[in-house]
């Protein structure tokens, strides 16, 4: 299900916790099977947690599948619905919101011709609202595949960034 | 110990205690939903808000820890306030069909709603709705939108059940309590989380809509199932049972029932019921009066007796039954000549009743079991066995008990054990034996027992450290190791080891009354309290040299003998065959010659002893169905019929005192063993079978539960073999094989388990699909396609 390298990196979270307390790694865990599938996957249902993996993960590291369940859908950055190559994060909450970050959602949704929440047809771009980076500072702010986060993206770097990741 | 005040009322309590458990001894009641006695705290509820001196905000009473001098008032103007805005809160989103709601009436939310809340909500907006979920045949979930995420069940599945089989997926509005994605909830003490809910979003399936819950009345009873003895509330309306719940006894069961005690009652009304005695004529059956059917008993047993002599008269009694009904039945045996007697019906070790010195039992209460640091479990599928023994056991561990086992296959036990010896059912002796003799060379002690064969492996030799190391041991021989055909040498193993190391041992009691039976002389050696009596044949003996005339009473021999193929042969070739039943099961129909309907627990008086030695006595909650007696009642006319003195009883009662008049039962609880010779050689390396009884094909009743039978459980049989063992017979897993055993031939799929030993085939006793096999640890072969 997984391949030799992600599981040799949830070795390496399981070996940060106690041996009787192994479900501390999986937040972990699961972020590394989901990388991998985003790396991976061809299609956007590929790109995504399911429930294969989840069972999957929560057997590796001997929980019950359904006590991975709970964390893979308690925080939003698991991905549990099928997800564009690229996927991109605008924050909307108040100080972004007053900076523009509606704006930028917008511009990105026109550009790509989605709304938010939606898929590309062609399975590259997925558009959703986040919430506060904690860089309000650097408003309107991004998050790329939820590791690379931008700052201040006015439609100009926005053009580019989209440029970018064609 | 600390000094605290709650609502002016001082008492002491102990460092770390909560506010609630304060408020309990005190006898205070807090409202509360998520917070249970028995669970972890998880303080998400909030009902329990009171106000405490010196506090800015209320506090949860659940969570919060008592300090010294602590003022605590769960009545003040802002408590109230507090319980009543959380009460407004969780009613936001829960529906209004209490009139629909099958919790309606016996609803915690329902209840505080009324105690704590306000008499209008405020919200006006829409509620949320919650899709309804599969948890599998026995726990309903299709109206989650009740749930008022509390996390009970949660909390039982992961902490008593011992494995997480409910959480609660996503987050705030969305949260929603589910099994895993396609799962259904497989636990065998799963039905305690209906209890648990205090709304209705997990009910009873059985028992939903059937009836409203002021309707019921309710009676006290006694699981007739597994050996704990577990108390039962039976619930009755208009003479049926409609449920069955817990009646706490903390010894016992503590507040929890298994799915076998808690659904089994819908086989009490299966349509399988026998009504009127009937009888075989000219291979018809015919339904016929008492009076004709008892004369015919009478006419069949003088009959036998005059052409073939007393000892061709078998009495294969349930250790299922009543002590009452048992005494009488050995009594009625043996006044009409006849010492062929048994109870030990799926015993195929012969020479333990003539070594006994006592009734086998636990060899300690429950509690003490539990207790133990260092607990070694010998032969036994503990969660089908005792499914809240086992669950009890995990919690031991949880306290610090160290936890051996000593098995033929690896079954999940979900709790972490301290050593493992897994050996194919030939090599169970051996295994002991390699216990015991680390015990002996760590106690520098000596046995009679020829341990030369038994070579010391790293596994047995932690099984004897943790015994030897421990303040407190108990060994228990379960129910493999009980129909095991070398149960003598196991017994005899297991006491040299408790010898030399100061444990206690004993056996866990299969049925509900096995220690009964041996109490109340259903036994082929030993009388009623241990009278003398001349020895008969056990149960296996009178199957192998079949007899002229069998007197069955409440089984059904093909299902509940070690060997039910032989079972079946002896019946046939019976002359006649007279069975006390409250079922016409299509085995019965076909061998039996009279069938005489009698009551199940739930219809006659009667008490059961429990593995502990407990006697738990009840009265029937519910009217006899149809015609059917008593089998005390039956028991005792016979005894009349028959002219034999000393049936005159006229009440359960009667019989009851008459039997307890004859001793104490407490001293007739004894594990000894008279012979302690035991083979201790391994077996040889041929596939031998492990029958091990399946969950819900017990007992009579619990496999016409008809819920219980859909659940996974209770599959047809599957055979189970090690992989290693499949590959040197060149199966593949998945594949259809055809296992024999003797004459018979059965079809099955075979499923290849790492956690079996090498040696054992895994074939489930007592199903339909495999009954026609023969013993249950005897060799089998196996056959491709």
């Amino acid at each position: 299900m997984l391949s030799a390298e992600s599981l040799a990196k949830i070795d390496r979270e399981l070996a940060k916790y106690p041996a009787d307390q192994a479900r501390s790694a999986v937040m972990g865990a699961l972020r590394i099977a989901l990388t991998e599938r985003r790396e991976k996957g061809a299609t956007p249902e590929e790109r995504c947690l399911n429930s294969e993996v989840i069972e999957f993960v929560a057997n590796y590291i001997g929980i019950a599948p359904v006590a991975a369940y709970e964390v893979a859908t308690f925080y939003n950055m698991y991905d549990m619905k099928p997800v564009g190559k690229h996927k991109i994060t605008v924050c909307t909450n108040l100080p972004c919101a007053l900076r523009g970050g509606m704006n930028a959602a917008e511009y990105i949704g026109k550009k790509l011709g989605i709304h938010l929440g939606e898929t590309t047809a062609d399975g590259k771009f997925t558009l959703l609202e986040g919430e506060c980076m904690g860089a309000c500072g650097d408003a309107p702010v991004l998050l790329v595949n939820n590791h690379s986060m931008c700052s201040f993206m006015t439609p100009e770097a926005i053009d580019k960034k989209l440029a970018e990741l064609e | 110990m600390l000094e605290i005040e709650i609502d002016g009322k001082k008492l002491t309590v102990n460092q770390g205690s909560t506010v609630m458990d304060a408020a309990h001894a005190a006898g205070t009641y807090i409202p509360h939903f998520c917070y249970h006695k028995k669970l972890s705290i998880a303080a998400n509820c909030r009902m329990c808000l009171v106000e405490v001196e010196k506090a800015p905000k209320p506090l949860p009473a659940c969570a919060t820890p008592v300090t010294d001098g602590m003022k605590v008032y769960t009545a003040s103007p802002l408590a109230k306030k507090a319980q009543a805005g959380v009460m407004e809160f969780l009613l936001i989103n829960h529906p209004l069909d209490c009139p629909i709601c099958d919790q309606g009436g016996e609803c915690q939310l329902q209840d505080l709603a009324v105690g704590y809340g306000n008499s209008a909500s405020r919200y006006q907006e829409e509620k949320r709705v919650v899709v309804g979920k599969d948890m599998g045949p026995l726990v309903s979930a299709e109206e989650m939108s009740r749930c008022i995420h509390c996390t009970r069940c949660v909390r039982f599945t992961e902490e008593i059940g011992g494995f997480q089989e409910i959480g609660m997926a996503n987050r705030s509005e969305f949260s929603e309590i589910m099994p895993f994605l396609g799962k259904t909830v497989d636990s065998e003490i799963s039905g305690n989380v209906i209890d648990l809910c205090p709304v209705g979003a997990l009910t009873s399936k059985p028992f939903r809509y059937s009836t409203r819950a002021w309707e019921l009345s309710r009676r006290k009873s006694v699981s007739p199932h597994d050996g704990l003895g577990a108390n039962l509330i039976v619930q009755v309306k208009q003479n049926e049972v409609m449920r069955v719940l817990p009646l706490e006894n903390e010894a016992i069961n503590e507040c929890w029932l298994s799915d076998r005690d808690r659904f089994a009652y819908e086989g009490l009304n299966s349509a399988e019921r026998l009504q009127k005695p009937m009888i075989k004529f000219d291979g018809k059956w015919h339904e016929t009066d008492w009076q004709t059917a008892l004369e015919y008993v009478v006419k069949g047993l003088n009959g036998v007796s005059a052409d073939h002599g007393k000892d061709a008269i078998g009495f294969l009694l349930s250790p299922h039954s009543t002590t009452e009904e048992l005494y009488l039945a050995q009594k009625l045996a043996r006044a009409f000549g006849v010492n062929n007697v048994d109870a030990a019906l799926r015993r195929s070790d012969t020479r333990v009743a003539k070594q006994q010195q006592g009734a086998l039992w636990l060899g300690s209460s429950i509690v003490e079991l539990a207790a133990s640091k260092s607990i070694l479990v010998v032969g036994a599928t503990q969660r089908s066995e005792q499914p809240l023994l086992a669950s009890r056991l995990r919690q031991s561990v949880k306290k610090g008990s160290q936890l051996n086992v000593i098995h033929v296959a690896d079954d999940e036990l979900f709790t972490s054990l301290n050593a493992k010896l897994i050996v194919a059912p030939q090599q169970l002796v051996n295994a002991l034996a390699q216990v015991l003799k680390a015990v002996v060379t760590a106690k520098a002690g000596e046995t009679a027992i020829d341990l030369a064969a038994a070579n010391v492996s790293a596994e047995a030799q932690a099984i004897a450290d943790s015994l030897c190391a421990a303040d407190s041991a108990s060994i228990v021989l379960g129910n493999v190791a009980q129909n095991h055909p070398a149960f003598s040498e196991l017994l005899a193993l297991a006491q040299e080891i408790a010898r030399l190391t100061g444990a206690r041992f004993g056996i866990a009691a299969a049925a509900a009354n096995t220690v009964g039976a041996d109490v109340a002389g259903a036994n082929p050696v030993r009388g009623a309290f241990g009278q003398n009596v001349t020895a008969g044949l056990s149960a296996a003996e009178m199957l192998a040299a079949p007899r002229k005339a069998y007197v069955l009473l409440n089984n059904e021999v093909e299902a509940d003998s070690y060997n039910g193929q032989q079972a079946v042969a002896a019946m046939k070739q019976a002359a006649t065959v007279i069975a006390l039943t409250a079922y016409k099961g299509a085995g019965l129909l076909d061998y039996a010659d009279v069938l005489l309907p009698i009551a199940p627990f739930s219809e006659t008086a009667g008490s059961f002893i429990n593995m502990e030695g407990k006697l738990q006595s009840f009265n029937g909650v519910v009217r006899p169905l149809g015609e059917t007696r008593p089998a005390w009642k039956v028991l005792r006319v016979l005894g009349n019929m028959l002219s034999l003195n000393g049936f005159e009883q006229n009440s359960c009662e009667e019989v009851r005192a008459e039997l307890l008049a004859l001793g104490d039962i407490a001293a007739q609880l004894n594990n000894g063993q008279s012979v302690l010779a035991a083979n201790v050689a391994a077996g040889n390396g041929e596939l031998v079978r492990v029958g091990d009884v399946p969950l819900y094909h017990a007992d009579p009743i619990c496999r016409r539960a008809d819920s219980l039978q859909q659940t996974a459980a209770a599959a047809v049989p599957q055979l189970q073999l090690n992989p290693a063992d499949a590959e040197r017979l060149g199966l593949q897993d998945g594949q259809a094989v055809t296992v024999a055993q003797g004459a018979a031939e059965v079809s099955l799929q075979l499923r290849t388990d790492a956690a079996l030993a090498q040696g054992a085939a895994r074939v489930a006793a007592a199903h339909p699909a495999t009954v026609a096999l023969g013993g249950l640890f005897e060799p089998i072969q196996i056959k491709r396609g």
